[in-house]
């Protein structure tokens, strides 16, 4: 005791005491500002990485979405022609929104092992790898925006000033992302074979989502399956301002902020009480 | 004045019998009721004062805790039992080159280091110039870092990591970096660092290089301290007992020492 009481007497010099550990939850969100130009760092790092050395560089993000999209709008176009107008934008307005939920998630699944190699030596708040995550998915979902607004002109479809709204969409989209991300990045510090089942429950998961079809042909018998699915929310408040050119109604966005919040709260909270336990798998 | 003080620490891993990696397999296991866990005690009620200032060596054999004992003080892992309380900065001298990047430039790996030691951006390019010419790679920090030899690129990540002025210095056995030359320039920062008053922790197996750096050594023992005096007497025992036991015929660890 005597010695801990002269180690703190120092004035000016920060003192770390394991005894004396506030809220976890807000230590960690406190780390994560202290460490925020990390997160930068590795977003920039995972950019570069990936296009650096590509002749088509970061072309290459709105390239591969968009033959991508090219691809699978002939296939569904085929069969929902009559259905949707203009279905590539529908479509493609859908398809950003679920690339960057399942690749930010996905990502964050596949890198646990790296991050908490890294977290097991060196002292650094485990959440700046998910919160990377989400950066380096932002990122692509912005520039994936690009090829959206060149196939909606291409079409001749109206671009509507309710475009304005995507920022804020954009937000809660990636709260619950990242409310997914920490939840995901927990269990599969856990377990190995978490990364493969995600990835078929997300397949699932995408075809219970209007993406490629409209709510409207959900038979009502059925509706609750779309009401209770967080991602019919924030599909529907990602796209319409992109496709309908009208704004979210509130009873959407009560849907997908609060569904949004909820995962966010559950993910982080669950996160902290977790990651200390991350250093001393073996 | 103490710069590090542990209290009674204690540090247990939980280690499964068999290694549960999948979800399938602990279904199976928590179903037929044996998921048995063993406790390793790393460390036992460990108490130490380092005052501000000292170069301590960290001395004893595989396993006895020593890496332990300064991942607690970095702070990567928290006890289980006990109190640990540092005050002031510390810089891990840990793992020279975590984090490096191939594919990232010298100068890109530099502000990637440096923000896993938790520095802005803006600080590590006001160090950028210092760092590159103590690594002596003026000449590749544009080029891609898989270009670089071993040595090359652990000479960056230990100007990054003595770069950024700690108060406490903690090396496990990174010093053995570059070539002589360099080796030199290494020792000669440690004994600035020694001059400007900081505190040094040294993890070594190399009793010379204890010596050398450090006025007192702590030989830890199957996670105990077992001997904690001046560098001369404490490497001297542990030698002793090093050279007793490894001789001794049927004598595998430290089982059967005093």
């Amino acid at each position: 005791m005597s010695s801990a009481a002269t180690a703190t007497e120092r004035i000016g010099v920060p003192v770390y005491d394991s005894a004396r550990r506030g809220s976890r939850t807000l230590e960690e969100a406190l780390a994560l500002w202290t460490y925020r130009s990390l997160v930068y760092e590795l977003v920039i790092r995972d950019i570069k990485v990936r296009y650096k050395r590509s002749v088509l560089g970061i072309f290459w993000t709105m390239l591969a979405p968009l033959l991508n999209m090219v691809a699978l709008t002939l296939v569904f176009s085929a069969i929902l022609r009559n259905q949707i107008q203009n279905y590539p934008a529908y479509f493609m307005a859908g398809s950003i929104f679920w690339a960057f939920f399942s690749q930010t998630t996905t990502s964050t699944a596949s890198h646990t092992q790296e991050s908490n190699e890294i977290a097991k030596r060196i002292y650094v708040p485990r959440s700046v790898f998910v919160a990377a995550s989400v950066g380096v998915g932002l990122v692509n979902l912005v520039l994936s925006i690009a090829p959206l607004l060149a196939i909606i002109v291409a079409t001749g479809f109206p671009l509507h000033a309710t475009l304005v709204f995507l920022p804020v969409s954009i937000a809660i989209v990636a709260l619950f992302t990242a409310g997914v991300a920490f939840l995901l990045f927990t269990f599969a510090s856990r377990f190995t074979d978490v990364r493969e089942m995600y990835q078929v429950l997300v397949q699932t998961w995408f075809f219970l989502t209007p993406i490629v079809y409209h709510p409207s042909i959900v038979p009502p018998r059925f509706r609750f399956a779309l009401w209770a699915n967080p991602m019919y929310y924030l599909v529907q408040t990602f796209r319409k301002p992109i496709y309908d050119g009208v704004l979210p109604s509130a009873g959407l966005l009560a849907g997908s902020i609060g569904f949004s919040v909820v995962v966010l709260v559950t993910g982080w909270v669950y996160f902290c009480h977790r990651a200390d336990q991350f250093a001393y798998r073996t | 004045m103490a710069a590090i003080a542990l209290e009674g620490v204690s540090v247990s891993y939980r280690i499964p019998r068999e290694r549960i990696r999948s979800i399938k397999e602990y279904a199976i296991h928590k179903l037929k009721r044996r998921v048995v866990y063993d406790d390793f005690q790393a460390l036992h009620d460990v108490r130490l004062t380092i005052e501000a200032g000292e170069t301590v060596g960290l001395i004893g054999p595989n396993g006895a805790g020593k890496s332990t004992l300064l991942r607690l003080i970095a702070r990567v892992i928290q006890p289980t039992a006990g109190r640990v309380v540092v005050a002031g900065k510390t810089a891990p001298l840990l793992e020279l080159g975590l984090g490096l990047h191939g594919e990232l430039t010298g100068r890109e790996n530099v502000l990637l280091q440096g923000a896993l030691l938790g520095f802005s951006r803006a600080e590590m390019k006001r160090r950028m110039a210092r760092i590159i010419a103590f690594a002596e790679l003026e000449e590749f920090v544009d080029a891609p870092m898989r270009t670089y030899s071993t040595g090359m690129a652990a000479r960056l990540a230990f100007s990054v990591a003595t770069d950024v002025d700690p108060d406490i210095l903690l090396v496990d056995e990174a010093l053995a970096v570059g070539d002589e030359r360099f080796q030199i320039k290494c020792h000669d920062r440690m004994d600035a660092f020694r001059e400007a008053g900081k505190t040094v922790l040294l993890v070594s197996h190399a009793m010379a290089q204890v010596r050398d750096n450090c006025r007192r050594a702590i030989w830890i023992h199957e996670g105990r301290v077992k001997r904690d005096g001046p560098a001369l007497e404490v490497t001297e025992a542990y030698h002793l007992w090093s050279v007793e036991t490894a001789l001794a015929p049927g004598s595998v660890s430290g089982a059967a020492a005093p």
